[in-house]
């Protein structure tokens, strides 16, 4: 499931068009500057830095690929490379994941 | 990332306080098997006003609300504490993680291969030594042999990257090289941090705190290892001969961590165990999450603080006037330098101050005839600190608090391996 994950890091870019998810150890908790995320695999804290950016994270389960998560959160095309690098971030320390397409 | 930066950043965020701390350190008992002469909190017998199981259940059930993601268990050796893996699965079964640090006695291979067995709990050794000299000088006779037994035994049932936690000293501050080849040798990952004058520790803190020369060697070599090495953001003073050691190098007391003592009583930090940083009981009404949001301390420690004395320095920005709890037991301001200021400036602050003034730490739970001391060869004279003569008054710079908050204390560092961005 997460194996995939660390190889796609921040570097190699973020694949838009494909489904994510959070990671399933993943624990999140809304701040008003965002969101904090504790990995209890990993055991490492990490943060979302917008409210915008945990409606992402919030809607990429349910979506069919990231780029349509950012869309539903209203995200724009010129903010969308931002985003992007977030969640490669986010895909680089195994805090979301890659999930096959249902 | 453009969007987001609207907002203030993190590190100012994290100054003013969040509605519940990230994590929190929770001592659960001041009983323990060992007598180690820098202990923090003075540990040794329980306190009869322990908190009981259905007590520490009603706090867990609290920091679920609070949304806590973990606590670091303390104390005291808190496996001694006979419901201590009930508590444990308490914590994790209410999505509270539980990180303990241990001195070694209860790790069984059974224990080992439960432990191995959970994600939601990670062990910490404490080893003070690469060697028993230098190990048991500190933390008494048979220890080491105690912690490389456990070591052993998390090993074999799987434990991979169990913490081996090390309170850098004068003695031992030679052996890093030597810590890190233990480490490794059982699949652990090691962590180093900062010794404090609190506790027991303002005892020795004179005899084993690291000399200038080498803080700078500690420096170098936690720069050169980079994230390998864990340190609890403890040694953020030592920012200030260049780069930022790993993690953010933020002061989180009273704004994202505090410590939970066996008997309930809240503190700002673990290493601040004195009147003046007690914010509260979580026996109390409202509970922990009433002095967590609530108690005039945490209140003023998340206001805007002053940089005092050390306002006009060029590594202000770095350093940000080092550990709130290291000056308070050294008898230094709280809005001076840290006494290990690697300027320079602790030194000169320290001389002018008369050491036998400064605030004695709350609470002594010491065992009375102490097993450390004066057994077997030693190779540090510990000796302790006169007893100030004038017991229970309290020196001018523990009402300091409130007129003049430090900018930052110290913290068991819950933001370790924090990774920002």
């Amino acid at each position: 499931m997460s194996t995939e994950a660390p190889a796609r890091g921040a570097r190699a870019g973020f694949d838009l068009d494909r489904p994510w998810q959070l990671h399933a150890q993943v624990s999140v908790r809304p701040e008003r500057f965002g969101a904090l995320l504790y990995h209890f695999g990993t055991r490492r804290l990490s943060f979302l830095k917008s409210p915008e950016l945990l409606t992402v994270v919030s809607a990429l389960a349910a979506a069919p690929t990231a780029r349509e998560a950012c869309r539903q959160a209203g995200i724009s095309d010129a903010e969308l490379p931002a985003y992007a690098a977030a969640l490669a971030t986010l895909a680089s320390s195994q805090m979301i994941c890659a999930r096959e397409a249902s | 990332m453009t969007q987001p930066a609207k907002t203030l950043p993190l590190v100012e965020q994290f100054q003013y306080g969040l509605d519940a701390p990230i994590c929190l350190t929770w001592e659960l008992t001041y009983a323990c098997n060992l007598s180690c002469v820098h202990c923090l909190s003075s540990s040794g017998r329980r306190d009869p006003r322990e908190l009981s199981t259905a007590e520490c259940q009603a706090v867990i059930d609290e920091l679920e609300r609070m949304q806590v993601f973990y606590v670091n268990i303390g104390g005291g050796e808190p496996t001694v504490r006979p419901d201590f893996w009930d508590l444990v699965d308490y914590a994790t079964q209410h999505h509270v993680g539980v990180k303990f640090s241990t001195n070694g006695v209860k790790i069984t291979p059974e224990v080992a291969t439960r432990l191995a067995g959970s994600d939601y709990v990670d062990v910490q050794i404490s080893l003070d030594g690469a060697t028993a000299e230098v190990n048991d000088a500190v933390r008494g006779p048979g220890s080491y042999t105690t912690a490389l037994r456990a070591m052993t035994n998390l090993a074999a049932a799987g434990f991979r990257g169990f913490k081996i936690s090390v309170v850098v000293t004068r003695q031992n501050v030679g052996q890093l090289d030597d810590f890190k080849a233990i480490a490794d040798r059982f699949g652990a990952q090691l962590r180093l941090t900062r010794l404090r004058p609190s506790g027991r520790g303002a005892d020795v803190w004179e005899e084993l705190h690291p000399t200038a020369g080498q803080q700078r060697e500690l420096y170098d070599w936690l720069v050169a290892r980079g994230e390998q090495v864990l340190t609890g953001d403890s040694f953020f003073h030592l920012a200030a001969y260049g780069d930022a050691l790993p993690g953010l190098n933020l002061c989180g007391a009273g704004r994202v961590v505090c410590l939970i003592d066996p008997v309930g009583d809240v503190y700002a930090c673990p290493f601040a165990i004195h009147d003046s940083f007690l914010a509260g009981n979580v026996r109390g009404p409202g509970g922990f999450a009433a002095v967590w949001r609530e108690s005039e301390l945490f209140t003023d420690l998340r206001r805007p603080q002053t940089g005092g004395a050390c306002q006009s320095c060029s590594a202000y920005d770095s350093c940000r006037g080092g550990c709130m709890a290291a000056k308070f037991f050294t008898g230094l301001p709280l809005d001076g330098p840290d006494p290990e200021c690697v300027q320079g400036h602790g030194e000169r602050a320290l001389a002018a101050v008369d050491g036998l003034l400064a605030p004695r730490p709350t609470g002594d739970h010491s065992h009375r005839r102490s097993p450390a001391a004066g057994s077997g060869p030693v190779p540090v004279s510990i000796g302790a600190r006169p007893v100030p003569v004038s017991i229970g008054a309290r020196p001018a710079g523990a009402g300091a608090l409130t007129t003049l908050p430090p900018d930052r204390a110290c913290d068991e560092s819950p933001l370790a391996g924090f990774s920002p961005g």
